[in-house]
């Protein structure tokens, strides 16, 4: 996903995109409206979910990148007793960017990408419900991620763990401009990530194809469903949480100071309402997408449909009712701890659930070990073992003894990258070809996968034994005098964690150059590499701008399988009655005429960058501020005089009988 | 942002596509819009009540609220809300300038109500409550600030959809626009009430 693949622009089929002509509509009388623009314009103004999503993984993929440079450093601090690599100032911006970077710039954007991409696909939609908001989200995003990764550059980085406990963020502990940046870059990504929650749930609610009820939507996009709907009521929370922050920092307010009676309790339980949907906003994403994989590769529909959906639905409810797991450790009281730690343990319920029933999509299948599969097994392994030690936490006198320690950095981890990074990079191969319309490469995939196995587990299992014995995270050295013996001994597991994460980071390495090899492999990829079951493969690789040709008509849960395979009457097994290939050709042969798409425009990017300029001003001054607030209020202005789609008389001439085909997003 | 989404879609109902729910995607952004806003002020009125006590500086709730200043601002709120009924009732009605007339009253009412809390923010920061006096200070002024935001936010949406009905450029179901702000604005006094008798009437 380097840049490199910006320039995939897909092809469109010429016929129909001679027929999506779109002449200029001004706005504000001042600013002509981008239509017909090519090259990098085409990306910077599109409206189209698919550039979007591409635009999302990219980005995201750097921010990985990013975000793994800065494990690296981590561990070579720790690889040794006394590290001399970074100062202790630096290490605490270090592992504060690292979880920020990766949380918030890689994780959310990537399964934003993802979701872009695909929900419009797989629910047969031509694009989301509001194209220019989805555009607005991404710049709003990239514009919030530019801001936090500024802060390295001008006076330190936040140093106050991700999670950012006031009263330690506030101006005594952390002097530096870090955390204001931290706050800046975090208010806009949320703001990203709030529209695009909308508009994913828009989406989804209203423009499903004709005959795809919930119940026939693929498991895919019923996850994303349920991660939209956390972040639309726990983003507002953390928005309280760090506008506080933000008016004690900046305003001189007194929220969280100590001296006037601010109780610190406060930020930990505002962030932790926020805090813990978070974690189930980051892992639904990936499970949605193994969902998806493996009954694919297993060669059966998934084991119990409906109970994956509603485990992954009372995953998402329950998530909002165990937030002080997290503080366990502040003397919350016995009866809250009862509560929290209840609760905690009820959500290893659905969560079995779902473990049990890929178990069981797996079981009895031809099971094809690509590498998209392999990535799927591995979360499904490396998950169940995070979600074991995650138990652990969950029994209230054991996490006391475990909090703070490495035990938490390893359960998370699995949980995570185990979890959560397997889950996507099993959708870079699976739809890989349906983006690019190229395969990625197998047999560096198989690399790929097992460098990551194996410098995932060297990684983080040993944090388990340096946990259970004590050592302390966030620590910026530790000494040869506090090691264990034999077995414990820290400064083997130290060592072996470190030599891990370098395993690991050549196995990030080997998808980069499976990336750049397969861009340069002009082979292309078949319509339906992987006899797939949903919609999104009924439609060219990669599609059209307008996405199906014909709105597909459901009438099953897989409706792309089923159109593929019937049941023999007198074997009971599916037999294939037409291949991939041949429903897109009988798709494109029926195509719609006249499809109307919502046209380019200015208004997102120029009012992301608005909001930007604004948000500095909290640091740089009132003019600064200023002049960002008349950014905003212009882009608002031209935005709303902007139709979103371009007039009617724009377009080509109607068809014959005079009736005029709109976009999905019209309805 | 509401004006933003009401706009986004305008072609929806013009054109009379059904939605898988019902509901125009406008409609629906709208109320997911303003169910996120619950949890945002559900989190600036639990840091309220949990700070209002809290006076080590300044003046103590209870000797600067005047009860019967803020009911009254707090009755001309509410008086906008039926005047944004009526507005969208005229817009229903396609009487436009009925419609104008009665965004136009919404609009002062809500301005007033704004004038109102500046006026009160004056005298309570001449009677010594600074946004950084006390934890008081701080939450009262994060928490009614935030509000007046919403109402000022509220009326130059107002005002704008006035200009933009009367130029015509409303590309949508005029009527369903109208009806998006009067949601937005229905919401904000609801809040209003709300924080009026947590914030004023309960005494700390």
């Amino acid at each position: 996903m380097s840049t490199n693949e910006l320039t995939l622009t897909p092809s469109e089929s010429p016929s129909l995109s001679n027929k999506l002509t779109i002449s200029p509509t001004q706005t504000l009388g001042a600013v002509r409206r981008p239509v017909n623009t090519t090259g990098w314009r085409e990306w910077l103004f599109t409206v189209d979910h698919k550039k979007l999503g591409i635009m999302y993984g990219a980005v995201a993929f750097v921010f990985f990148i990013v975000g793994g440079v800065e494990a690296l450093f981590i561990r070579l601090q720790l690889a040794l007793p006394d590290g001399r690599i970074l100062s202790a100032d630096k290490y605490n911006q270090m592992f504060t960017m690292h979880a920020t970077t990766m949380i918030f710039l890689f994780a959310m954007p990537m399964a934003a990408a993802f979701a872009n991409y695909f929900l419009p696909l797989q629910i047969g939609a031509r694009d989301v419900a509001f194209p220019r908001l989805n555009a607005l989200s991404f710049w709003l995003f990239l514009s919030g991620g530019l801001i936090l990764n500024a802060s390295w550059f001008l006076g330190g980085a936040a140093d106050g763990g991700w999670f950012m406990y006031a009263p330690n963020s506030g101006p005594v502990f952390s002097p530096s401009n870090g955390v204001d940046f931290w706050i800046l870059g975090l208010q806009i990504a949320g703001i990203a990530s709030l529209i695009g929650s909308i508009n994913l749930i828009v989406t989804v609610l209203n423009m499903r194809a004709p005959g795809m009820t919930l119940m026939k939507m693929p498991v895919f996009t019923w996850m994303i469903l349920v991660v939209q709907f956390l972040l639309v009521f726990s983003l507002p929370v953390i928005t309280v949480a760090l506008v506080l922050l933000m008016f004690q920092r900046s305003y001189g307010a007194t929220f969280f100071d100590v001296s006037q009676g601010a109780d610190p309790l406060l930020w930990q339980h505002l962030f932790w309402i926020f805090g813990h949907p978070e974690v189930y906003v980051l892992i639904l994403p990936a499970f949605g997408i193994i969902s998806e994989v493996l009954p694919t590769f297993s060669r059966k529909p998934l084991f119990g449909y409906p109970f994956v959906v509603f485990s992954g639905a009372s995953i998402g409810l329950v998530g909002f009712g165990v937030w002080a797991h997290h503080m366990f450790a502040s003397g919350l009281g016995p009866v809250s701890v009862a509560v929290f730690s209840m609760a905690t343990m009820a959500i290893a319920i659905p969560t079995g659930v779902k473990i049990f029933n890929w178990l069981l999509t797996m079981w009895g299948g031809k099971i094809w070990y690509s590498a998209a599969m392999k990535f799927a097994i591995g979360l499904v392994i490396l998950f169940t073992i995070g979600g074991l030690s995650g138990v652990t936490h969950a029994v209230a006198p054991s996490d006391t003894q475990q909090t703070d320690t490495y035990y938490i950095v390893a359960h998370f981890h699995y949980v995570l990258f185990g979890g959560m990074v397997f889950g996507l990079f099993s959708g870079f191969y699976y739809w890989w070809p349906k983006v690019f319309g190229k395969m990625l490469d197998e047999k560096l995939g198989t690399w790929n996968f097992w460098f990551m196995v194996i410098g995932m587990n060297l990684t983080f299992g040993p944090m388990h034994i340096l946990g259970l014995q004590g050592q302390p995270r966030r620590m910026y050295v530790w000494t040869e005098a506090r090691a264990g013996e034999g077995f414990f001994n820290l400064g083997m597991w130290n060592m072996v964690a470190s030599i891990g994460s370098f395993i690991l980071a050549v196995g990030v390495l080997f998808f980069i150059i499976n990336v750049i090899k397969t861009t340069r492999n002009p082979e292309r990829a078949p319509i339906d590499p992987w006899d797939a079951r949903t919609l999104e493969w009924i439609t060219a690789s990669p599609p059209k701008v307008h996405n199906f040709d014909r709105i597909p008509v459901v009438h099953h849960l897989d409706e792309f399988f089923h159109r593929k395979y019937e049941e023999d009457e007198a074997t009971h097994t599916m037999k294939q009655v037409a291949t991939g290939e041949e429903l897109v050709r009988a798709e494109e042969a029926a195509a719609d005429a006249d499809i109307h798409m919502p046209g380019p425009s200015y208004w997102p990017i120029l009012l992301a960058i608005g909001v930007g300029v604004l948000g500095m001003g909290v640091i740089y001054g009132t003019p600064i501020m200023v002049f960002g607030a008349l950014v905003v209020l212009f882009s608002s202005y031209g935005w709303v005089l902007e139709p979103s789609v371009p007039e009617s008389i724009d377009f080509d001439t109607p068809s014959t009988d005079g009736h005029t085909k709109e976009i999905a997003p019209l309805g | 942002m509401a004006d933003i989404a009401t706009h986004d879609t305008g072609h929806a109902a013009d054109h009379g596509h059904h939605s898988s729910t019902g509901l125009s995607n406008n409609k629906l952004a709208m109320w997911l819009f303003l169910g996120s806003e619950c949890l945002l002020f559900g989190g600036l009125i639990s840091t309220y009540m949990l700070y209002r006590g809290r006076v080590q500086n300044g003046p103590h709730p209870s000797q600067i609220y005047d009860i019967p200043f803020t009911s009254v601002s707090s009755f001309v709120l509410l008086m906008s809300s039926l005047t944004m009924v009526l507005a969208v009732s005229s817009a229903h009605r396609k009487d436009d300038s009925k419609t104008n007339l009665w965004l136009t009253i919404t609009a002062l009412l809500g301005a007033t109500f704004v004038g109102g809390q500046v006026y009160e923010f004056t005298t309570f920061y001449r009677e010594g409550l600074g946004f950084t006096t006390s934890l008081f200070g701080s939450s009262f002024y994060s928490l009614t600030g935030f509000h007046g935001v919403h109402v000022s936010v509220g009326v130059i949406m107002l005002l704008s959809l006035m200009g933009i009905i009367k130029k015509n450029k409303i590309t949508g179901d005029k009527a369903e626009v109208v009806e998006l702000i009067g949601l937005y604005w229905h919401f904000v006094d609801v809040v209003w009430i709300i924080i009026f008798t947590l914030v004023y009437l309960i005494p700390s």
